[in-house]
């Protein structure tokens, strides 16, 4: 008998006895859609979280006396107690380091910004220096960049972000306005290119000050991060590193009192996170389907003791032993793969709802697709395979006789 | 000789109890015969029918079917030659539920190999010949018994076998369907197609030309109904 013959009649026999099918199948239904509901929601988050990272510049190390990454606020203490980075550090880094091509400092505030009435709350306002825009990558589009004269002699000149821009200058005459932050008067010289939105941060609703004169209107005891870029950025660490231990005495056998973030460490990290995430997925989903497996094969086995008369008259016209494997085979398997389609298409639709309902990222994955088809068919296999053997091995006097 | 059968034996195991179902059965049918195998129930008549029918083996003898001896043979041979050569019809019809008429009769063809076209055509031919073309798409529970006999029969003939078993055929219909199977076997057996039968009825039983007698696991009998 050909597999084409053993699709149709599983099929036909799936359709005269619905209600049992739609029951056998439904947990490797209920499988297969955890499985693509998370694998789309996790998968959504890595293109957005990739997006962010590559944001963040490749190039790019940013020094801080807190770690980059932290997990736990275990440590906090330890690292409040660290020496602050100052500006002298960035200088003796650029002056010292020559695998560092460019540094600036870097002064992070949430501040509300106003432009005659009108006002945005809790924009991104950096202080930082001239080369700021080349370590990051994101430029000046409309007007000019603030120069290393302007930050020494602390003026208030800034750039400003797209969204401020289309906000406060919908005509857009952004240039030479004068918008307030924190009660001064800053004079935009310059329209930074947009970035767009990420994981529901507007990338673009911020604004960069000279980091001078940040200081001067926020104090000098803010905490300073120190960000440079460079081509071989372990290269690079490594002079940073000896730079800062000899300037802040740190002792010898004692471990760095900062730290260096790169986008790598963040996506090692995020994966790190996410791999564990996926192991307990995995686990659950297996769960799932076993449990699935196990009902299949459990209605299997129904299914030959009820058609025993049939297998019986199957093999006295004809049928071998591997023709009645095959098709009961082929039966569980169709069960099981229309199991995993229904799955992905409940999964999918599943993904979808929960992303609009929380504006969480999503994406199907073509591979968590093909591995639920694969899986499904293997479960088919794997939970088929006794049944259809107890078929198979069916005397063929006794089969007919059974009533 | 199509069938040539020495010595057969056959017995099986009920609980504790052994069964000597054949004890010494020696039996030499001819092409083109229309023989039946008579005997009160538990005579060993069903044994040697599944054993001449190939859906058994003997437990010592030998059988040789068109000059082949299958007495030994694996069981996935067998299952061959039965499509090949053998044709079967049941006391209870045996169709399969929920499969039309002419799915049923395709049946032994699907296990032959034949492409769908082939199948039908046969199919249709097969039970035109049992006079049941117009109702080919009916299930057997939208057919009286008499017609899912008939529908039995045609799944009998589709594969042309040399022989055609049949285990008390009537034994489910009222007399006047049964005369009707009946007649209808006479037909096929005088278009040329040997048929066994398996009746515990003697009047079942004349209708074919010659009668073995069995009982206890043993032949006691052999009568000349007609000469051919």
């Amino acid at each position: 008998m050909d597999f084409l013959e053993g699709i149709k009649s599983a099929i036909f026999y799936l359709r005269s006895n619905k209600l049992r099918s739609f029951l056998t199948t439904l947990g490797i239904i209920i499988g297969v859609m955890t499985v693509i509901t998370v694998v789309s929601l996790i998968e959504g988050l890595n293109l957005k979280v990739k997006n962010m990272f590559s944001t963040l510049g490749t190039n790019v190390i940013y020094v801080s006396k807190f770690p980059f990454i932290q997990t736990s606020s275990k440590n906090y203490r330890k690292y409040i107690k660290r020496k602050p980075l100052t500006v002298e550090d960035a200088i003796a880094i650029s002056k010292h380091c020559p695998d560092v091509s460019f540094v600036s400092p870097v002064i992070n505030s949430s501040s509300d910004v106003k432009y005659k009435g009108k006002r945005i709350e809790l924009v991104h306002v950096s202080g930082v220096n001239q080369n700021y825009q080349d370590i990051i990558g994101q430029y000046v589009d409309e007007g000019r960049n603030y120069t290393e004269g302007e930050v020494d002699r602390r003026r208030f000149v800034c750039v400003i972000g797209k969204t401020i821009a289309k906000t406060f200058f919908p005509a857009g005459n952004a240039l030479g306005r004068r918008i307030d932050i924190r009660g001064y008067k800053f004079k935009v010289i310059g329209v930074l290119e947009g970035r767009g939105n990420l994981l529901g941060n507007d990338m673009d609703n911020i604004v960069n000050i000279p980091y001078t004169t940040m200081q001067k209107i926020i104090g000098r005891r803010r905490h300073l991060m120190i960000v440079v870029s460079a081509e071989d950025k372990e290269l690079a660490m490594d002079e940073m590193r000896g730079v800062l231990r000899v300037r802040r005495k740190t002792p010898e056998k004692a471990e760095d009192d900062f730290s260096f973030g790169t986008q790598d460490m963040l996506l090692n990290f995020y994966k790190k996170f996410t791999g564990a995430a996926f192991l307990v997925m995995i686990g659950i989903a297996s769960l799932a389907l076993l449990t699935g497996g196990v009902g299949i094969m459990n209605i299997m086995y129904v299914t030959v003791t009820e058609r025993t008369r049939e297998i019986g008259i199957r093999m006295a016209i004809g049928a071998k032993k591997r023709d009645i494997l095959w098709q009961f085979l082929i039966e569980t398997i169709t069960i099981s793969v229309i199991g995993g389609f229904v799955g992905i298409l409940a999964g999918i639709g599943l993904g979808k709802m929960i992303s609009i309902v929380s504006h969480l990222p999503f994406a199907v994955a073509l591979w968590s697709v093909l591995t639920a088809f694969i899986v499904s068919a293997g479960l088919g296999i794997v939970f088929g395979i006794l049944p259809a053997r107890k078929a198979a091995n069916l005397n063929p006097v006794e089969a007919l006789r059974y009533e | 000789m199509l069938i040539i059968a020495k010595h057969l034996k056959k017995s099986y195991r009920m609980g504790k109890v052994k069964i000597e179902a054949v004890r010494d059965v020696s039996i030499e049918i001819h092409k083109n015969a229309f023989v039946s195998i008579m005997g009160p129930s538990g005579s060993g008549k069903s044994t040697l029918m599944h054993i001449i029918g190939c859906l058994d083996k003997p437990d010592s003898g030998e059988y040789f079917l068109n000059e082949k001896d299958v007495s030994k043979i694996h069981d996935d041979e067998l299952a061959e030659i039965r499509n090949k050569f053998i044709g079967f019809v049941f006391q209870t019809f045996n169709l399969i539920p929920r499969m039309n008429a002419l799915s049923n009769v395709e049946m032994p063809l699907v296990y032959r190999g034949e492409k769908t076209k082939y199948r039908k055509e046969k199919a249709i031919s097969a039970l035109e010949k049992v006079g049941l073309g117009h109702r080919i798409y009916h299930n057997p529970n939208e057919l009286s018994g008499g017609e899912r006999q008939r529908v039995a029969i045609a799944r009998a003939l589709v594969t042309d076998p040399a022989i055609i078993i049949a285990d008390e055929p009537t034994g489910n219909l009222d007399s006047k369907t049964g005369a009707e199977i009946l007649s209808l076997f006479d037909k096929l057996h005088k278009n040329g197609k040997t048929i066994i039968m398996i009746t515990h009825q003697r009047e079942v039983a004349e209708i074919a030309s010659k009668i073995i007698h069995i009982k206890d696991g043993n032949i006691t009998d052999r009568e000349i109904i007609k000469e051919m």
